[in-house]
């Protein structure tokens, strides 16, 4: 492989290029595209994604075919149950945050325990789970949308913050901080790559695989909760379905990002480059007016072509 | 435990005589032709993507895409009729081209698979948006009616039996005559241990893309099951059966990790999957419940069923 081809398959290099080429064709197509408050706009929606890919990481660092697609019931519950506690009084939002973070963790939890104990397959897992938590949230909403933002959580997530930026931009950044610091500064995060990588050898310099895997899927689950609350700031009120349209974006972001599926390799940067060039995407599909199975068949063909660059399995070719 | 170990679908048969039991005592006129014969419409096209996920999960594989195959089949079967004139030819050429679409989706997802080496579970994910995309520009929303042949036929009755028995009994002849191919010791070979296998000389990448091929043309046939309990088109038909068609399959006693289990325990996981939404309905729980009963008894019988078929 020569160094310009080197160099293309490089994820974060690419996931920039696609940034770029994305903001040039977008503003070709309708001038203003990439003004400074479209372009806070692209980041804020980008940041909702960024923080359940963030969750989506670590569970698939942590291998084991560790892929969480509870994400979007989880996003629902914690709208839901967000909205409920404030009820549009700003007083609500500390409760608020602590009953979806809290309860969205215990679900993944259980996720975590049904994965390492039980041994259920991730994937099985995860889409049981959204069947249950689906189902709670019927049972919690009776099917109507439920629940408002208060205002201090919109103008949060809406309105610049500091020096111009929103808070939610500078919530993302501090995420992205604690990603780093968890998977290079600690510990814990040398532990998760080491059990990615090769779980047998992990256990038996004696790490708690288990359990660390029960806490990464418990992580997971608390991001997408968080991410629900951050989500009816965004959008004011909440529905049981609010979160389904992120859950195959967070697996495409993580991928984009270099990321391997088989666990132990990559960083959360390059999933941030991922989610603003996948909402950047999908922004320009909206400005070229592209019905939904247009952009269905775009978003699949960009999932198996990413695959091809860099999700192949190192397996004898049988 | 040890006498359960890969006998999972002895457990599970005694669960569906169970729930046929509670189902009965709950609705009394449960045993008469007419409710039986409804049930089993319901059940057949998660019976028959059940049977079709076997396969490529015995290969080691999985297919995530199955529901959104079901609805290519589908728009792909109603647009042609249509575009036909709804005739018997057209029915028969319709019916042809479902089969055939079910086959080669199969055969991307094989070939993507097996021939790229891409990760199962990933890809069949996508392909499953584009098979869902591609339903959606076929067919952009639910309508165009079958010809009422098409409805009336598979509701009605042939030799005195009813047609949906005649398609179960089908479908049971053709995992019988399936199982004893040496495509399936193969299959089960590639699943179980794919280095040996590929070293013993089997064509391991050929015997993974028929299982898909396999799966694939079994939700086209349920697929055609559906079109003739729906009498129309929907581009968003059967959503939830790739998780419910795992299930199933998990719940027959077929290892997730391949290699070992049965399509027959798959019809009798399918079987307790449908009945279980009988119980609960009929158990008179508010509607609101019912999602979430069904949710936790399916997340429950899957932790069960790896736990006893663990080895």
């Amino acid at each position: 492989m020569n160094r310009a081809t080197l160099l293309l398959t490089n994820p974060l290099v690419l996931a920039t290029l696609s940034i770029l080429a994305l903001l040039a064709v977008g503003e070709t197509l309708s001038p203003g595209f990439a003004r400074g408050d479209q372009i806070i706009r692209l980041l804020t929606v980008s940041a909702i994604l960024g923080m359940v890919a963030a969750g989506q990481s670590l569970v698939v660092i942590g291998g084991r075919e560790g892929i969480d697609l509870s994400v979007g019931a989880m996003i629902s519950l914690g709208a839901v149950l967000a909205g409920n506690v404030m009820a549009g009084s700003d007083g609500g939002i500390v409760p608020a945050i602590l009953v979806a973070g809290g309860a969205t963790f215990v679900v993944g939890l259980v996720n975590g325990l049904g994965v390492t104990f039980l041994r259920i397959p991730p994937l099985v897992m995860t889409l049981g789970m959204t069947g249950v938590v689906q189902g709670g949230l019927i049972v919690l909403s009776r099917g109507i949308p439920s629940g408002n933002a208060a205002p201090s959580l919109m103008s949060f997530v809406n309105r610049p913050l500091l020096l111009g930026v929103p808070g939610i931009l500078w919530l993302w950044a501090l995420v992205g901080i604690a990603m780093w610091f968890l998977l290079r500064r600690t510990q814990l995060g040398y532990a998760i790559y080491a059990m990615g990588s090769n779980e047998r050898a992990a256990e038996l310099t004696g790490l708690p695989v288990r359990l660390i895997r029960t806490l990464l899927y418990g992580l997971s689950g608390l991001m997408a909760g968080i991410t629900g609350v951050v989500v009816i700031g965004y959008t004011g009120n909440s529905f049981v379905s609010v979160g389904d349209q992120y859950v195959l974006p967070s697996v495409i972001a993580v991928v984009i990002g270099g990321i391997s599926l088989a666990g132990g390799s990559g960083n959360y940067f390059g999933v941030m480059l991922g989610a603003i060039a996948l909402t950047l995407l999908q922004s320009v599909l909206i400005t070229l007016q592209m019905e939904f199975w247009g952009r269905q068949l775009i978003f699949g063909g960009v999932l198996l072509l990413l695959m091809l660059l860099y999700g192949r399995t190192k397996q004898l070719r049988v | 435990m040890t006498l359960l170990r890969n006998r999972l679908w002895l457990v599970t048969l005694t669960a569906l005589i169970a729930l046929f039991v509670v189902n009965w005592i709950l609705q009394p006129n449960l045993v008469t032709p007419n409710v039986l014969k409804s049930n089993l419409t319901v059940f057949l096209p998660i019976v028959l993507v059940a049977i079709g996920q076997t396969y490529v999960v015995l290969g080691g594989d999985i297919d995530l895409s199955v529901g959104s195959v079901v609805a290519l089949v589908n728009v792909v079967t109603v647009s042609v009729i249509a575009a036909l004139g709804g005739g018997p030819g057209g029915v028969m050429l319709g019916m042809g081209a479902g089969l055939l679409t079910g086959a080669l989706c199969g055969m991307v997802n094989g070939l993507l698979i097996s021939g790229l080496r891409f990760q199962p579970i990933v890809t069949t994910f996508a392909t499953g948006i584009i098979f869902g995309g591609l339903a959606l520009l076929v067919l952009p929303t639910a309508g165009l009616p079958v010809p009422a042949e098409y409805w009336r036929t598979y509701g009605g009755y042939a030799l005195g039996l009813p047609v949906v028995l005649w398609i179960f009994i089908g479908a049971l002849i053709a995992i019988a005559i399936i199982s004893r191919r040496a495509f399936f010791k193969h299959l089960s070979a590639a699943g179980g241990q794919r280095t040996a296998a590929f070293q013993t000389g089997l064509k391991v990448g050929q015997i993974r893309i028929m299982a898909y091929v396999l799966c694939g043309l079994f939700a086209a046939v349920a697929a055609l099951c559906l079109t003739g309990e729906t009498a129309s088109g929907d581009p968003l038909m059967g959503r939830m059966l790739a998780l419910s068609s795992i299930s199933a399959v998990v719940l027959g006693g077929t290892a997730l990790s391949g290699g070992s289990g049965s399509a027959f325990g798959s019809v009798l996981g399918a079987l307790v999957l449908g009945m279980i939404g009988n119980v609960i309905f009929f158990a008179g729980l508010p509607f609101d419940y019912q999602t979430l009963i069904q949710g936790l008894i399916t997340l429950l019988a899957l932790a069960g069923g790896v736990l006893v078929s663990r080895r």
